[in-house]
This record gives structure tokens, C-alpha cells and sequence, in this order.
């Protein structure tokens, strides 16, 4: 096995007895895009800012480029990090923020003017050289954040919930930015968001953590595809996966639990649907419509249909799935493998 | 213009008015009338039974300039505001930034700075009475552990002035502090990671980016400084009386003196116009200058 580029082994770190992260181990690829996905509270935060060197880890170990990190401080690690609140020095000029960092390395002027030209240049932030972050905008301010962080040329770049102070419009033109600047410059990116939306669309690997622990390392797919949990299930893909007692359906344990997502349902006559449910809302996007349905043992189920779609809020419809397109939980919440669920086929 | 939005707009003025009046009654009443009449009566003679009061014009300044103990109060406050307002700064500024970081008992080294401001004036004057007193004081006693001879520190014309700035520094500065860690706990986190990461060290942290960002509290703080350095009498009282030959005799404490020792209010109300006019001056110089070259967030 090749080493990987930054490896977190084991790492731990609590405040005052209560839980920060736990057993946080992972491994990255030199250019990867590896999201750090959850609800907040998760840890995320917390592993950024561990790898970044702002925390120092209680127990564990951290590799970055072959270099044992752990108790390095932040300036040692070769890496720039974008901040949630961009982190801008208010009273600089948008170049002199850019070029702060090259200026406390003693870059010599001319090198330092024309790696800010090609930054600002990349950012699209030519002619605003003078300004101070007050006077720009929030999309403007991220983008000093991160022309600030191509300056510094460094191969790790960390991001913390860059986009979430920007509007729904301009997140999604971000994304698409940011993602074709880790394509253009090869770097490695570790990006913390509570999206997923943003982490499916931009990561290579997506990282999912609830109470400081990773639930699932996978790509998008997998974790899409193949959630390890029931949290997983519930918090990838929009709408979420469905949720269904494993009693309520013919062929499952009692405490089983039976996921199945919103595309790989029907709607069928009624004495011919496997769960008889009520309509509760019906939300119409344009390409497809999602029906809300309500079952006393269900939790999250939704029908996609295409185009346009019609129903009376409370009238009573059936359901159907097939049984591979079926997830099976435990009763700890664990996956469970194919071959370990009961021989549904057989029983149909 | 519509008849509803010239209603609305009358009742915005007088909104704007009524919210006025208290500031503007206020000081009129114990600003504005008070200085104006301090001008009119410092162009009379000081009236006696035999020669009413006249209006003499400048006569009263002219008298103040040719006046030799005038030119060494003055000499004396400019001196005192020198020493005492950049180095009480400075240290405010040390402090506060220490005072700031990750220290333990952060709590009590911030009270105990803060100590000697909450001291009612002439108590902490006292209390500097017996550490100056020759013999007994403190410092003396200090002095006479190493075998220094006895020192009168407020007795003698050359110590008695530093005397006063040293008392007036201790007791400044943890006030200012308080100012500087309040604006110090506005400055984001972040920005101290941002520039870490950039490996910037702890100095140039501080230059480059604590400084700045402080310059509207220290421009605050210097006007205080300034206007505290003018305002100065209470100490005097108890400690020099302004003495030895006036050496550490202050402006206030001179006007003061004019005013209620020689009852000569028209030369106190000259000198009062002429701390006035020094006072404004300082602080157009501070505001309209200083400012625009500051950064305010």
C-alpha cells in the first residue's frame, strides 16, 4: 500500500471530560477533495482545525506529507486554510491580504506582485486591489479568502464551511469555482460542511461524522448507495432515505430496520402496494414532484414522480419497492450485508 | 410633495428636536453658557470697592504672558503631559495585551490592575504621601535596606514634578487598560489563526495587525490622556501644593489658585479661555487629522 499524503491516525481530543472527536482515523490522497460532512456539534470543525495545528490532538497521530505533524504548529504544516468568516484583516487592502503571508516569509516584491496578479487574476478580483473587505461583498470577501489561499501555494488547502455565508445562487456558482481551482492547481483540499448537497457534488471522498465519530468514509456513491448507518441513510441524498419498521413489512425482522429511497418507489392500485400510506404534501420542483407520505412505522417516505403530479392531501395511496433496491439495518442501526438478510425472495 | 409626506416629514423634525433638547438644555446650560461667560468676564479688570470692574479687552492675557510663574506652569503641564501620556499609554497597552492572552488568573491580574482607577483620587494620594514620605516611606525604607541615603522626593524642586507623573501614570493606566481589553476582545480569533498559518510571528501579529486595529481606541485613549494631563489638581492638593517654587505646579492648579487663593477670577477666566483654546486645538488636530487615517470597522 502506497503512503497516503495526510494520514490521521486515532485522534482524539476532548474539553473538559465532554467529547470533542474520538477515534478519527483517515487516510488522503494527494489531490483529493475529501469532505468532512455532518450535523453541527459533529466534530468536523474540530478535525479541521487538528490537521491545521490550531488544536493540538489529546492522543492519535498526524501525517502530513510523510512528516509526523502532530505537535507542529500551524505555520509548520504547509497548508493555507479558507475561514468560515474568511478571516480578513479589515483594516488591509484587499492586496495587502492577499499578500500578507508572502510579506511575513519575505518574498521579494517582485515575485509577491506577480503571484497576487495571477491570484487575483484566477478569483476575478482585478481592479479591486485597493479596496478593504468592508467595502466589498460577501462573494467578493470569499473570494479574497481564497486568492489569499493560492498565494500561498501550498499543496493542502482546508476549508471551513466556506460558502455558508453566501446566498443559495451564488453558493452553487462558488462551488463549481472552487472545484475547478483544485482541478487547475492539483491541490488537496479538506472541505468541513454541514451540506450535503456540497459535499456530494464537490468530493471525491466524503467524510460523515455524528457526536466526534466517522460514521462512513466513502465516495458519494457509497455513501449514497451503500449507507453503513441508518444516521447515514437519513442524512445523505434529498430527499433522505425512507425509514421503515422492519415490521410493517412482510419477510423482515421486527427490529430490523428497512431503507429505501425516494426514486425506487411507486405508486400502484390499491390491494396490489406493500405499505397502504396517507399523503401529506406534495412538492412540485419543476423536473419532479415529491409526495410526502405518512405511515404509523415510517419515517421520511417520499415518492418521486416526474413532471407535474397531483394528490389530495389525505387521500389514502399504496406503495410498492422492489426487494433489491431495499437497504436492511440492524437493530444497532449497522448495515447488514446481502447475504445476511432473511430470504426475502424465497418468502415472496 | 404630497400633504402626507410634508406631515410626515414635520413630524421627523420635530423628533429629531425633541431628542435634541435634553443634551442640547444640558450643555448650554453648563457648557456652552458657562465658557462664553468665562470670555466676557476675562476682558475685565477684577473689580475692588474703589474701581468697579472695567472692560480692559486683552489686558488681563497680556498681563498672563508677561507673567513668569505662567510660562513655568505651562512649561511644567507640557512636561507632566509628555511623560504622563504616551508612557501611561504604552504601559496601558502592555498590560492589556498581556492581560489578554492566555494567562492564569486572568481575572485577578485584570482587577488588580484595575485597582488603583476604582481609588477615590485622594485616598490613592495619600497613600503616595507615605510611600514618598523621607524617612518613613516606603520607598525610603526600600532605599535603606541597599544603604541609599533618605530622599525627600516631594521636597525638592528637581524630583517633585516626576513625583506627581509617576503617581499619575500608576493610576492611568490600568483605567486605559480596560479600554485596550475591551477593543483587544473585538479582535476575532480567526485572524490571529489566519496570520499563525501564514507563519507570521507574535510581534508581527501584533504590528501588523493588533496596532492597527487598535488606532481608534488609542486615539480615544490619547484625547482622554490628554484632556486627564490638563485636568489634573486633586493629587496637588494633597501632595505638593504645586511646590517646591512651584515645580510641579499645573495649569488647573494655578487657575485654581488665581480663583479662590487670590481671588482674581479675571486672570483664572483668561487662563481658563487660554486651556480651552490649547484643548480644542488638540482635539481638532486629533479628530479631523488623526481619524482619517484611521481604520474604524
Amino acid at each position: 500500500m502506497t503512503r497516503a499524503f495526510v494520514t490521521l491516525d486515532n485522534i482524539g481530543k476532548r474539553w473538559n471530560g465532554q467529547l470533542g472527536v474520538e477515534g478519527i482515523t483517515l487516510d488522503i490522497e494527494e489531490g483529493e477533495f475529501v469532505a468532512l460532512l455532518g450535523p453541527s456539534g459533529c466534530g468536523k470543525s474540530t478535525t479541521l482545525r487538528l490537521l491545521a495545528g490550531l488544536e493540538v490532538p489529546d492522543e492519535g497521530q498526524i501525517i502530513i506529507d510523510g512528516t509526523d505533524v502532530t505537535g507542529a504548529s500551524a505555520a509548520k504544516r504547509n497548508l493555507s486554510m479558507v475561514f468560515q468568516s474568511y478571516a480578513l484583516f479589515p483594516h488591509l487592502s484587499v492586496a495587502e491580504n492577499v499578500m500578507f503571508g508572502m510579506k511575513v516569509r519575505r518574498v521579494p516584491k517582485k515575485e509577491r506582485l506577480e503571484k497576487l496578479h495571477n491570484a487575483l487574476d484566477i478569483t476575478g478580483l482585478l481592479g479591486l486591489e485597493d479596496r478593504k473587505p468592508g467595502e466589498l461583498s460577501g462573494g467578493q470577501r470569499q473570494r479574497v479568502a481564497l486568492a489569499r489561499a493560492i498565494v500561498a501555494g501550498q499543496k493542502l488547502c482546508l476549508m471551513d464551511e466556506p460558502l455558508s455565508n453566501l446566498d443559495a445562487k451564488l453558493r452553487a456558482a462558488v462551488r463549481k469555482d472552487i472545484k475547478k481551482l483544485q482541478n487547475d492547481l492539483g491541490i488537496t483540499i479538506v472541505y468541513v460542511t454541514h451540506d450535503q448537497t456540497e459535499a456530494m457534488s464537490m468530493a471525491d471522498k466524503v467524510v460523515l461524522m455524528k457526536d466526534g465519530v466517522i460514521q462512513q468514509t466513502g465516495t458519494p456513491e457509497q455513501l449514497y448507495s451503500e449507507p453503513a448507518t441508518t444516521f447515514v441513510a437519513e442524512f445523505v441524498g434529498a430527499p433522505p432515505m425512507a425509514l421503515i419498521e422492519g415490521r410493517a413489512l412482510k419477510g423482515f425482522k421486527d427490529d430490523q430496520t428497512i431503507g429505501v429511497r425516494a426514486e425506487r418507489m411507486q405508486l400502484v392500485q390499491a390491494g396490489q402496494g406493500r405499505l397502504a400510506c396517507t399523503v401529506t404534501d406534495c412538492e412540485f420542483l419543476g423536473a419532479e414532484t415529491f409526495i410526502g407520505l405518512e405511515h404509523p412505522s415510517a419515517n421520511g417516505l417520499t415518492v418521486k414522480l416526474d413532471g407535474k403530479a397531483e394528490m389530495t392531501i389525505g387521500s389514502g395511496v399504496e406503495i410498492t419497492f422492489a426487494d433489491q433496491d431495499l437497504h436492511v439495518f440492524g437493530p444497532d442501526g449497522r448495515r447488514v450485508q446481502p447475504e445476511n438478510i432473511p430470504t426475502v425472495l424465497e418468502e415472496e | 410633495m404630497s400633504e402626507l409626506a410634508k406631515l410626515e416629514r414635520r413630524r421627523r423634525a420635530i423628533y429629531g428636536w425633541l431628542l435634541l433638547s435634553p443634551a442640547a438644555i444640558l450643555l448650554s446650560l453648563f457648557a456652552f453658557y458657562p465658557s462664553i461667560a468665562t470670555l466676557w468676564e476675562s476682558m475685565f479688570s477684577r473689580g475692588t470697592r474703589r474701581h468697579p470692574a472695567a472692560f480692559i479687552g486683552g489686558e488681563n492675557y497680556n498681563d498672563l504672558f508677561a507673567d513668569p510663574t505662567f510660562w513655568i506652569v505651562v512649561k511644567n503641564n507640557l512636561f507632566y503631559a509628555g511623560i504622563t501620556v504616551p508612557l501611561s499609554m504604552f504601559i496601558a497597552l502592555s498590560m492589556a495585551l498581556w492581560a489578554n492572552s492566555k494567562i492564569p488568573a486572568k481575572g485577578f491580574v485584570r482587577t488588580a490592575y484595575f485597582t488603583p482607577t476604582v481609588l477615590p483620587m485622594i485616598a490613592a494620594a495619600n497613600l503616595w504621601l507615605f510611600f514618598y514620605t523621607p524617612g518613613l516611606g516606603v520607598l525610603d525604607q526600600i532605599g535603606a535596606l541597599f544603604g541609599l541615603p533618605s530622599v525627600n522626593w516631594l521636597g525638592q524642586p528637581e524630583t517633585a514634578l516626576w513625583a506627581i507623573i509617576i503617581v499619575t501614570v500608576w493610576k492611568e493606566s490600568g483605567f486605559f487598560m480596560i479600554f485596550y481589553l475591551a477593543a483587544l476582545q473585538t479582535i476575532p480569533v480567526d485572524l490571529r489563526e489566519a496570520s499563525d498559518l501564514e507563519g507570521a510571528s507574535r510581534w508581527t501579529y501584533t504590528r501588523r495587525i493588533v496596532l492597527p486595529m487598535l488606532m481608534p481606541m488609542t486615539l480615544f485613549i490619547g484625547v482622554n490622556a490628554m484632556i486627564n494631563s490638563v485636568k489634573l489638581i486633586d493629587h496637588l492638593f494633597i501632595l505638593t501644593k504645586g511646590g517646591p517654587s512651584d515645580a510641579s505646579k499645573l495649569i488647573l492648579y494655578y487657575i485654581w489658585e488665581q480663583a479662590f487663593a487670590f481671588f482674581d477670577s479675571p486672570h483664572a477666566a483668561a487662563l481658563t479661555m487660554l486651556v480651552l483654546l490649547v484643548l480644542g486645538v488638540v482635539a481638532a488636530i486629533q479628530f479631523f487629522y488623526i481619524d482619517r487615517r484611521t481604520h474604524y470597522q
